[in-house]
C-alpha cells in the first residue's frame, strides 16, 4: 500500500509520545532495541495480528494523553510508522469522546450530566462551572477547560467528574460528589487530586456473607503476598491440578450466565471456545459505560487480583494464548489497579502456565462494550459492531475463535471453583444461579453496589440500600440500565432475577437499580437516555444513527408540546421508531434504544396534557 | 492500478501445452440449500444469501448498501427479511441461507422497517437524484414529510458540494452513508484509502483526513467511488456542471460500449453522452475485466474531446 501524507509535521513531543509506544522510528529500522511501550505491552511473537495497525488506538490515546489533542502532523507520524492509512485513522480517532481532533485546553473536566447525577444536582453543577470556567466544550479556554459527559461509571457518588490533564506525565482526578469549587481546584493545580476510596462504594464491605465484594476495602489489592494471604490464587491452584476439561465443566454446572447484559450460559462459551482451533483470545469486557452501571469498576480497583485470576483461569481453561482486558478510559484507577496487579503475576512468573494479559484502554464510546465493537476497536478500526453470525467464539478478535466475559462474570468462576459448579447452581433461583451484584443509585439512601444472591425483590434491594431518599415518595425505578426499563411502585414485588425480570417486561441488563422521587421530571430523564443513545450509536445501520436522532425529536416536541399533527399521531410514529430500531438495527443498542422510553410511556401519565 | 505499458504485454508465442483444455468446473456441483421462502420452498447452492434466494424466486428486494462486487457492509438495512426464529430482522444481503429457514419477505413487520429506513433516509439527506431509492418509497408509502424540519436534518441536507478538483463533485448531502464509496477506495477495489467514515452516530460522515481537500488527499481519480455511488453524491464534475446549468437532460442521452484506448488491459467502457457530448464514463459491474473499475485514463481521459481543461491534464498526469 502507498501511503499519501499531507506536508503536516509533528512536533518533538508529538515524535515522543507515538515512541513511547512503538519505540523510537530509527532502532526500529536497525533492529535495536524496542522500548517497553507503557501504553500496551505487547509483543510479536506468534501474535497473528495485522501488521501493527493495533496499537493504533494505544498510540492515539498517547498523543492526546501527552498533547491534549491529535494534530494533522501527530497523525501524519502516527500513520507512517504504523503504516495506516491517514483517512482510516482520522475517521478511527474521530470516533471516541476522549480524542479532540482539535486544539483543546490540556486540562478537561468531564462533568457527568447522566441521570444518575441529574437526580444528584448536575444541573447546577454545570451551571456553576459555566459561571466560573465559561462555556462547555471551549477550545479556547485556556489551561482548563470542562465537557459534558455521559454517565462516568461513579453514580453511586453523584454528581461526578473526571479531570484529565495531559502532559509529559498525563494524570487524572477523580471529583466525586464534586461541587464547582472542587472542580476548579483540582484543575488548577498540577498533580491529581485523591478520589474517594473504593471501599465507601461497597455499604456492606466486611461483611462475612459477602462472595464477590469480599476483598474490597481490604489490602489484598495492595499486593500479591496480602492476596495470597487472603487465599488469593486458590482457584487458579485448583484449576492447574484439575485440569480445564474440570474446569468447563464446573461453570457449565454452575449455570452461571453472563454479567454483561445479554445473559448468554458462560459454560457454552468457554466450551466452544476450548473446542475451536488456535490461535485463540480471551478478552475481559470492562468498558462498562452503560449508564448507572459501576460494578466492573468496584471489582477492579477493590480486587484486581481477582479479576486478573479469573483472566488468568479462562485462558488456561480455553487455552488461549493472549488475553486483553479492554477497561473503560473514563477509568484510571480501576486501569492502574489492574496493570499493576498483571506485572506483579507475571513478574512472578505466574502468568507462564494462562498467557500475557494486556490492557486496552476505551477512549470515550459506549458502543465499544458491545462485543464485536470492542474487537474492532482493539485491532485499531472504528468500533462498529459486526454482523453476528458469525459469533465470537467462532470468529472474534483478529478473527480468532475468542471468549468474551464481561467482569463481573470472570470473578464468578473464583466462587465457583472451590465448592464445584453444582454447589454454586444451589444459590439464588432456578434459573438465576449465584451472588450477583446490583448497582443502586439516584434517590437511595446509601448508594452503592450491593451483593445478595439472586432472588431479592426490587424493593428488597431498595431497601437493602436505605430506601428511597430525596422526597421519600418513589416515582419510579430505572432496572437494567438505559437500555432497560422503568418499573413503577406497584411493581416492586417483581424479583431481580432473569425470570423475574422478564415477566415485568424488564431485563436484569447491567444490574441498574435506580430510584426516582417524585419531585423528579420523568420527561427530563427520558429525553437524557435519549440523548446519550443518539450520541453513543456509531451511526453504521440506518434505524439507529436516523431513528435515535428522530427518537430525540419527537421526544421534545411532545415535551414542549409543539407536535406535528395530533399527539396520537406523535405517539404513533414514535411507536414505529421504536420498531425499527428494535427489528432491523445491527447491534444491542439499537434494538434496546428505545426500550426504556417506551416502558415509561407506558406505565406514567407523561406527556399526556401536552397536546394542542 | 498502474498502467501496462507495451513492453510488459504479454508474449503472445507461448506453447499451448498438448492435451485437453481445462475448464472451470460447473457451478451445479455445490450442495444445495433448501429454504422457504413466503412459503415456497427454493433450492439455492450453499454458500448463497437469502437475497439470492429471494431473487431466485422473483421477489423483488430492495437494497441501497450492497452491489454485487463489493463485500456486504449491511448496513442500510432496507433489504431485512423476517427469519422464523430469530428475534429480529435479518439483512437479506449478507445472511446466508441455512437448510431449513423459512422468511417473510412482505410481512408487516418488513414493510414497516423498510418504509421507515426510507423515511428516515429521504428526511436527513437529500434524495432527488436517486432513481432508486425514490422508486422504493414509493412502493413502500413512505413519507418523509412527517418528521418536520429541524436543525440538524436541514444540515445535512443541504451542506454544499464539496467542488474541489476538475475531475468530480462530492456533494454529501446526498450521501446515505452506504459504505460503498469507502470500499471501492479501500480494500474491495483501488487500495488506496482515500477516503473513510469518519465522526459517530448522525455524524458519521465519509472524509479524507482532516476533511483536506481531494487534490491533498490520498485520491488518484479514479473514479470507482463515484462508480458505485447510489445516490448521485459522487458525480462527475460535467455531470454536476451541467445540472447547475439546468442542461442536464437523461433523455437525450445515449450509452455506447467501447473498449478503453489507453493501455493492454482492455477495460469496457461505457461512454455516456448528450448531444454528442461525453457526459461521463462507466464501466459494466459484470465485466470480467474491470467489475466497474477503471483507472483515472479511462474515467476521465476523454476530457481533450469536450473541455480543453488544462487543471485536469494536471492532475490527471500528477495522479499516475
Ligand atoms: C451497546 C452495548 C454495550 C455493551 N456494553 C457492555 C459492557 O460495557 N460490558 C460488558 O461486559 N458487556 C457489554 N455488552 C454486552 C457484550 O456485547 C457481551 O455480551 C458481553 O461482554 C459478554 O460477556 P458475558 O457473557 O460475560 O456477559 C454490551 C452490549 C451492547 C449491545
Ligand atoms: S444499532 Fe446503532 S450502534 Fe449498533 S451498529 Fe447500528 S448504528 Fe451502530
Ligand atoms: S476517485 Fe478513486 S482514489 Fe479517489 S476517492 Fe474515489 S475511489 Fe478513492
Ligand atoms: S458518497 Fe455515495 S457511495 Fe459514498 S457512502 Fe455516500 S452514498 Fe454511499
Ligand atoms: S456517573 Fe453520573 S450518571 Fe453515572
Ligand atoms: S442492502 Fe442489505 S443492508 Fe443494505
Amino acid at each position: 500500500m502507498d501511503l499519501h501524507f499531507t506536508a503536516d509535521e509533528p512536533t518533538a513531543s508529538e515524535v515522543d509520545a507515538v515512541d513511547a509506544v512503538l519505540g523510537a522510528a530509527e532502532s526500529r529500522w536497525h533492529g535495536g532495541q524496542r522500548v517497553d511501550p507503557s501504553e500496551a505491552q505487547t509483543s510479536e511473537s506468534g501474535h497473528r495480528t495485522a501488521g501493527q495497525r493495533h496499537l493504533l488506538l494505544p498510540v492515539l490515546h498517547e498523543i492526546n494523553g501527552r498533547v491534549g489533542w491529535i494534530s494533522r502532523g501527530a497523525l501524519n507520524y502516527a500513520c507512517k510508522r504504523l503504516e495506516v492509512p491517514p483517512a482510516e485513522a482520522y475517521g478511527v480517532a474521530t470516533f471516541y469522546d476522549m480524542f479532540s481532533l482539535e486544539q483543546a485546553p490540556p486540562v478537561v473536566a468531564r462533568v457527568c450530566d447522566d441521570i444518575a447525577c441529574q437526580a444528584k444536582g448536575a444541573i447546577d453543577l454545570c451551571a456553576s462551572l459555566e459561571r466560573a470556567m465559561g462555556p462547555a466544550g471551549d477550545g479556547n479556554a485556556g489551561r482548563c477547560g470542562w465537557v459534558r459527559s455521559p454517565c462516568l461509571g461513579q453514580c453511586e457518588r453523584a454528581p461526578a467528574v473526571l479531570v484529565t490533564a495531559a502532559g509529559e506525565r498525563p494524570w487524572t482526578s477523580v471529583i466525586a460528589p464534586a461541587t464547582a469549587q472542587a472542580v476548579e481546584a483540582a484543575c488548577s493545580k498540577d498533580s491529581p487530586t485523591d478520589g474517594p476510596q473504593v471501599r465507601e462504594s461497597v455499604p456492606q464491605a466486611g461483611q462475612a456473607s459477602l462472595q464477590l465484594l469480599h476483598r474490597v476495602g481490604s489490602p489484598s489489592a495492595q499486593s500479591l503476598k496480602e492476596y495470597r494471604a487472603d487465599g488469593g490464587l486458590r482457584a487458579w491452584e485448583l484449576a492447574l491440578d484439575q485440569g480445564s476439561e474440570w474446569v468447563i465443566e464446573q461453570v457449565e454446572k454452575s449455570n452461571l450466565v453472563g454479567r454483561g447484559g445479554a445473559a448468554f450460559p458462560t459454560g457454552r462459551k468457554w466450551r466452544a471456545v476450548a473446542q475451536a482451533g488456535g490461535p485463540k483470545y480471551v478478552v475481559c469486557n470492562a468498558d462498562e459505560s452503560e449508564p448507572g452501571t459501576f460494578k466492573d469498576r468496584v471489582l477492579m480497583e477493590g480486587d484486581p487480583f481477582g479479576v486478573v485470576e479469573a483472566i488468568m483461569i479462562a485462558a488456561f481453561a480455553t487455552a488461549s494464548e493472549r488475553a486483553y482486558v479492554y477497561v473503560r478510559g473514563e477509568y484510571p484507577d480501576a486501569t492502574e489497579g489492574m496493570r499493576s496487579a498483571i506485572a506483579e503475576l507475571d513478574s512472578a512468573g505466574l502468568l507462564k502456565r494462562a498467557c500475557p494479559i494486556e490492557i486496552r484502554r476505551g477512549a470515550g464510546a459506549y458502543i465499544c462494550g458491545e462485543e464485536t465493537a470492542l474487537f474492532n476497536s482493539i485491532e485499531g478500526f472504528r468500533g462498529e459492531p459486526r454482523n453476528k453470525p458469525p459469533y465470537p467464539t467462532e470468529s472474534g478478535l483478529f478473527g480468532r475463535p475468542t471468549l468474551v466475559n464481561n467482569v463481573e462474570t470472570l470473578a464468578n468462576v473464583l466462587r465457583i471453583l472451590p465448592q464445584g459448579g453444582a454447589a454454586y447452581a444451589a444459590l439464588g433461583t432456578e434459573r438465576s444461579s449465584g451472588p450477583k451484584l446490583f448497582c443502586l443509585s439516584g434517590h437511595v439512601a446509601k448508594p452503592g453496589v450491593y451483593e445478595i444472591p439472586f432472588g431479592a425483590t426490587v424493593r428488597e434491594l431498595i431497601e437493602l440500600a436505605g430506601g428511597v431518599s430525596g422526597t421519600g415518595r418513589l416515582q419510579a425505578v430505572l432496572v437494567g440500565g438505559a437500555a432497560g426499563a422503568f418499573l413503577g411502585p406497584d411493581e416492586l414485588d417483581a424479583p431481580f432475577t432473569f425470570e423475574g425480570m422478564r415477566a415485568v417486561g424488564a431485563t436484569v441488563g447491567s444490574a441498574v437499580v435506580m430510584p426516582f422521587d417524585d419531585s423528579v421530571d420523568l420527561g427530563g430523564v427520558l429525553l437524557r437516555i435519549a440523548e446519550f443513545f443518539r450520541d453513543e450509536s456509531c451511526g453504521q445501520c440506518v434505524p439507529c444513527r436516523v431513528g435515535t436522532v428522530r427518537q430525540e425529536e419527537l421526544l421534545e416536541r411532545l415535551r414542549s408540546g409543539h407536535t406535528i399533527g395530533t399527539l396520537d399521531h406523535e405517539r404513533q410514529l414514535l411507536r414505529e421508531v421504536s420498531q425499527v430500531m428494535r427489528d432491523a438495527s445491527i447491534c444491542g443498542l439499537g434494538h434496546t434504544a428505545s426500550s426504556a422510553v417506551d416502558s415509561a410511556l407506558e406505565r406514567f401519565p407523561i406527556f399526556q396534557g401536552a397536546t394542542r | 492500478m498502474s498502467d501496462q505499458s507495451l513492453a510488459d504485454a504479454p508474449d503472445l508465442t507461448v506453447p499451448v501445452p498438448p492435451g485437453p483444455v481445462p475448464s472451470a468446473p460447473s457451478r451445479d456441483q455445490r450442495p444445495e440449500v433448501e429454504l422457504s421462502v413466503d412459503g415456497q420452498r427454493v433450492s439455492v447452492p450453499e454458500g448463497s444469501t437469502l437475497l439470492d434466494a429471494c431473487r431466485q424466486c422473483g421477489i423483488d428486494t430492495p437494497t441501497l448498501c450492497y452491489v454485487e462486487t463489493l463485500t456486504p457492509v449491511n448496513v442500510c438495512r432496507v433489504c431485512v427479511v423476517e427469519l422464523e426464529g430469530s428475534r429480529t430482522l435479518v439483512p437479506a444481503c449478507s445472511r446466508k441461507a441455512e437448510p431449513g429457514m423459512a422468511i417473510r419477505t412482505d410481512s408487516e413487520r418488513v414493510r414497516l422497517s423498510r418504509r421507515m429506513v426510507l423515511e428516515f433516509l429521504a428526511s436527513s439527506t437529500d434524495v432527488t437524484q436517486s432513481p432508486e431509492l425514490s422508486s422504493y418509497m414509493e412502493s413502500y408509502g413512505a413519507d418523509p414529510e412527517r418528521y418536520g424540519e429541524r436543525d440538524a436534518q436541514a444540515e445535512s441536507k443541504t451542506q454544499p458540494a464539496k467542488v474541489d478538483n476538475e475531475l468530480y463533485v462530492r456533494d454529501y448531502a446526498k450521501c446515505v452513508l452506504c459504505y460503498k464509496c469507502v470500499e471501492a477506495c479501500g480494500e474491495d477495489a483501488q487500495n488506496t484509502f482515500a477516503i473513510a467514515v469518519a465522526g459517530r452516530g448522525f455524524e458519521a460522515h465519509i472524509a479524507t483526513e482532516f476533511d483536506v481537500s481531494l487534490p491533498e488527499s490520498a485520491c488518484v481519480y479514479c473514479g470507482n467511488c463515484i462508480g458505485v455511488c447510489p445516490t448521485g453524491a459522487l458525480v462527475f464534475k460535467a455531470e454536476h456542471d451541467l445540472r447547475e446549468r439546468g442542461e442536464w437532460d437523461a433523455s437525450r442521452q445515449e450509452s455506447t460500449d467501447t473498449i478503453c484506448p489507453y493501455c493492454g488491459v482492455g477495460c469496457t467502457l461505457s461512454v455516456h453522452t448528450q448531444d454528442n457530448q461525453i457526459v461521463k464514463v462507466t464501466s459494466p459491474l459484470d465485466q470480467e475485466v474491470t467489475s466497474g473499475n477503471l483507472c483515472i485514463k479511462g474515467r476521465f481521459g476523454w476530457q481533450f474531446t469536450t473541455v480543453a481543461s488544462k487543471a485536469a491534464d494536471d492532475t490527471a498526469a500528477e495522479g499516475e
